[in-house]
């Protein structure tokens, strides 16, 4: 981005003799999954730009900033699609963006080892009739493939202008966004390249002339809506059936005629159709050299190998909890150290109001704080890498067939992992299943995952009292934990399983600034949706306490805490207490009975209190969000399975342990 | 096939067999395999075999077995479809005890016409594997979907006509081969994200890889690489594109 100095033009905006037809417009990035959208993205906008969600949606929207020659432009990085078949959000809202909003133009970015494939997407964007400019990216790892790309072939056969980019580098960019500005200030027709067979156009043209003679108020092209309803388009057809439902049943008897003729569903007539155009434009501009076997593909061989590849799997997942857990104890003991004027007060000395803002208020943000910066932030930097690298393809690859047994297919495993840093933003990624009951089965799994709070209170509790090994048995306990109750959730829910589909990406060394952003926009969704809760939650927690509720309370449970799991009366005050953190519960063990916990309790009850304090409830946030994705119901009936789980469990365990301890 | 001479219900057992067994091995099928499977005595296995291979079912070479012409393969694939889609039949509507489905099935088999047995797949919503698990193998009508066989229903099976080639699930593919595909069974939805990733009717498709444990298969597709579920590579038909020597090595040992 330096090197290319976009920031530097911002000089010219005062420059009074620069003229120019427009200084403000809007470029959309859009094409599919991993081509090196986002990282040309950042390399244009710099630090200039704003991660959210769209309106409404569960799908993340990035826009950012570029001044460039005197004009201001937006850039908007759209979601990595494949097509425009409205059966995910994703392509809804890049859909809806480019018809709504019209961008100025859209750099359609497409991966130069598979031009075919992305051209696929190319032709749907050019039947949207937008301004376009195609990016071919990663052209340096398609030469390595000994695929070579004729720029001009390719510009002539599209009819729109063409650039090559290996954005990692930043090589091309410069003139990627001097074609875009071009395209933008004199919009060209873009060329209808795309004819179908005759019998397909002469439909798509009388329905296309039914359309304009209705008048209906959406905003696509009448052309377009034809092709879409054709290729039974839901989305379309419900919006244009509330307006004049007979296009539709013209429509059907159109799509029919295809059908009779093809014998083949419309759908797929025009897939077809698509494809064979694409392949032909590839064909025509790539020549494929034979050069050796690149590394990637080697190592590629290892990754899925059938039996090494369970090795590296394994071993990537291990590798990130080790790291972050070694990275994490390090940088805690660092945080720790600073925090140390931060001591709990008494509230019997201070005054309830003093313990409420500090013990409770105050409190809160330092838990935050110190989970966040030492534990979430390095899990996020590398299972980011892991992520951008293809590494974890690999991994969703290998353990498809185990994710098949409790529901889940391969892509469940990247919320899952993600779940061992925190659950909230697991949950929130599980959207990239495809239905909603696969979405809960995996969110239901991540509430056992043992996150970074958890492993604290593992490690604080039976790695330092009892032994390292009971700890990492408990690790174990909560994986086969994970596996039971993902059986039970899926008999439970009966339904279909949606199969795995997935692209296998060529392995990458991804972009540093890819990651830092991703790194940085997970950390900030988690910081507005965990430090409201942790500050709120123990400020409520310690008004209790010192209203005196929480004695009684932790009484009320005894039954439970000292009859079925053998605790002392005050883990009723710990469990109440870690429902907003588990950390907690070590906390505030070390408040009552200072730092030798082993003065206050026996083996057998350091194991307990830890797969108690494990299972027994997703912690405040994590039920945050189970409301906000799932609604009251879902949320409650697995915060029950939590509670039931833990209660089975620890019983079982009080009353096991004590033969083996 | 231009052939319509009528096969007899033994060699239509013997070819099931055959179809069964050569699929779990990826070998010659050996008499005594046969034998045991069948319950006959191997002499009269033997016999049979030479009589098959005569009429060109199967490739029958003494001391290594049996191998699955072409036209074998049609016969065999079809008669053991016939088979399972009538033990999901006997097992999920008319609700018969689990061991009795295979027996009842074996005699049924080989009655069931062609339109019965197509208004039983749509009946039973186009099953994918019989009770046991094992795949049911595509039918052999002139479809490129479930869908295009529910939407002409009112042209029987002779008007639909039947493939000439005959189909394998992708994930019988062996290395180094490459398939067309012909024919995808599952639903709508499925079937337009395939298409989307470039699985379409008549797109080129090899294995690279198929993950233990029922894993997903991945496979190369317009010079792009997907990891497909098995569950739904599993309904990927291809027609085998012809390399060399398909016939001496016989329909069903890939690679």
């Amino acid at each position: 981005m330096v090197k290319l100095g976009f920031q530097k033009e911002k000089v010219r905006d005062f420059d009074p003799t620069f003229s120019s037809s427009k200084d403000e417009f809007t470029i959309a990035l859009s094409g599919n999954a991993n081509v090196g959208k986002s990282v040309i993205f950042n390399q244009l906008t710099g630090s200039n730009q704003i991660v959210g969600n769209w309106p409404g949606k569960t799908v993340e929207k990035a826009e950012g900033k570029l001044y460039f020659q005197g004009q201001k432009i937006h850039v908007i990085d759209l979601p990595g699609i494949y097509s425009f078949s409205t059966f995910s959000m994703e392509e809804i809202v890049s859909r809806e963006y480019i018809a709504h909003e019209k961008p100025d133009v859209v750099i359609n970015v497409l991966d130069a080892s598979v031009l075919e494939r992305n051209l696929f997407f190319t032709l749907q964007l050019m039947e949207m009739e937008v301004p376009l400019v195609v990016c071919i990216n990663q052209v340096d790892i398609a030469r390595q493939k000994g695929i070579i790309i004729d720029e001009k072939k390719l510009e002539k056969a599209l009819g729109v202008p063409v650039v090559f980019t290996v954005a990692v580098r930043g090589e091309g960019l410069r003139k990627l966004i001097e074609k875009a500005v071009k395209a933008a200030e004199k919009p060209k027709k873009v060329p209808e390249i795309i004819k179908y067979g005759g019998e397909v156009e002469k439909r798509i043209e009388s329905l296309s002339e039914m359309i304009s003679s209705k008048k209906t108020s959406l905003n696509y092209s009448n052309r377009w809506m034809a092709i879409k309803i054709l290729e039974n388009d839901p989305e379309i057809i419900k919006n244009i059936k509330k307006e004049s439902p007979e296009i539709i049943s013209y429509a059907n008897q159109l799509a029919y005629e295809i059908e009779k003729i093809h014998q083949e569903p419309s759908f797929a007539v025009m897939a077809s159709e698509r494809y064979t155009l694409a392949n032909l434009i590839a064909s025509g501009a790539q020549v494929q050299t034979k050069i050796d076997i690149p590394f990637s593909e080697r190592l590629d061989k290892i990754l899925t190998h059938p039996v090494l590849g369970y090795f590296t799997s394994a071993l990537v997942i291990i590798g990130l909890l080790l790291w972050t857990f070694t990275i994490g104890d390090f940088l805690e003991g660092i945080l720790s150290n600073a925090f140390s004027f931060f001591q709990p007060v008494d509230p019997q000395f201070s005054g309830a109001i003093t313990a409420i803002l500090w013990n409770g208020a105050f409190g809160g943000i330092v838990a935050g704080v110190t989970l966040i910066i030492p534990f979430v932030i390095p899990f996020y930097l590398l299972l980011s890498y892991i992520e951008n690298s293809g590494l974890l393809t690999r991994v969703a690859f290998m353990m498809d067939s185990f994710m098949h047994k409790i529901g889940l297919h391969g892509k469940a495993l990247i919320p899952l992992i993600l779940g061992y840093g925190c659950n909230v933003p697991a949950i929130d990624s599980t959207r990239i299943l495809e239905t909603r009951r696969e979405r809960l089965l995996a969110a239901f799994a991540i509430t056992f995952a043992p996150c970074a709070a958890r492993t604290i209170l593992i490690l604080g509790l039976v790695a330092i009292f009892v032994n390292i090994w009971w700890a990492l048995g408990l690790y174990v306990l909560d994986l086969i934990i994970i596996f039971i109750m993902g059986r039970i959730a899926l008999k439970a829910t009966p339904g279909e399983s949606t199969g795995l589909i997935m692209e296998m990406h060529t392995l990458k060394l991804p972009s540093f600034s890819v990651i830092l952003k991703q790194t940085w926009a997970r950390t900030k969704s988690l910081i507005y949706l965990v430090f409201p809760i942790y500050i709120v939650g123990s400020a409520i927690i310690q008004a209790f306490y010192a209203l005196g509720v929480l004695e009684p309370v932790s009484n009320f449970m005894a039954p439970l805490t000292v009859g079925l799991l053998g605790l002392p009366v005050f883990a009723g005050v710990l469990l109440i207490v870690g429902a907003v953190r588990k950390e907690f519960i070590l906390l505030t063990l070390v408040s009552f009975v200072g730092t030798d916990l082993s003065l206050a309790l026996n083996p057998t009850q350091f194991i307990v209190l830890a797969i108690v304090g494990m299972l027994y409830l997703p912690c405040f946030s994590t039920i945050a969000i189970l409301i906000k994705e799932f609604g009251w119901k879902a949320a409650s009936v697995i915060t029950g399975a939590n509670f039931a789980t833990a209660l089975v469990v620890g019983g079982l365990f009080a009353k096991i342990l004590p033969y083996f301890l | 096939m231009s052939d319509n001479e009528s096969i007899s219900e033994n060699i239509e057992e013997y070819l099931e067999v055959i179809y069964k067994v050569s699929l779990e091995e990826k070998k010659p099928v050996t008499t005594s395999n046969i034998s045991k499977n069948l319950n006959i005595a191997p002499g009269s296995v033997t016999q049979m075999l030479k009589k098959l291979d005569k009429r060109g079912y199967v490739h029958y070479s003494p001391y290594k077995g049996a191998v699955l012409t072409e036209k074998g393969l049609k016969v065999a694939s079809k008669v053991t479809r016939k088979h399972r889609l009538l033990e999901r039949f006997l097992n999920d509507i008319l609700k018969l005890k689990k061991d009795k489905i295979h027996s009842e099935a074996c005699q049924m088999e080989h009655a069931l016409s062609d339109d019965a047995e197509r208004a039983l797949c749509q009946l039973l919503e186009q099953p994918d594997q019989c009770p046991d698990e094992a795949p049911i193998p595509a039918c052999d009508f002139k479809f490129d979907s479930c869908e295009e066989c529910l939407e002409r229903k009112h042209e029987d099976v002779e008007e639909v006509g039947s493939r000439d080639e005959n189909l394998i699930s992708v994930i019988s593919l062996g290395e180094n081969e490459v398939g067309r595909v012909s024919f995808i069974r599952g639903d709508y939805k499925v079937i337009r994200r395939l298409m989307d990733m470039g699985i379409t009717i008549g797109a080129m498709v090899s294995v690279i890889k198929l993950a233990p444990f029922k894993g997903p298969v991945e496979v190369s597709v317009r010079g792009s690489k997907l990891a497909l579920g098995r569950d739904i590579a599993k309904n990927v038909f291809v027609e085998l594109i012809d390399c060399e020597s398909k016939d001496e090595d016989g329909a069903l040992v890939h690679g």
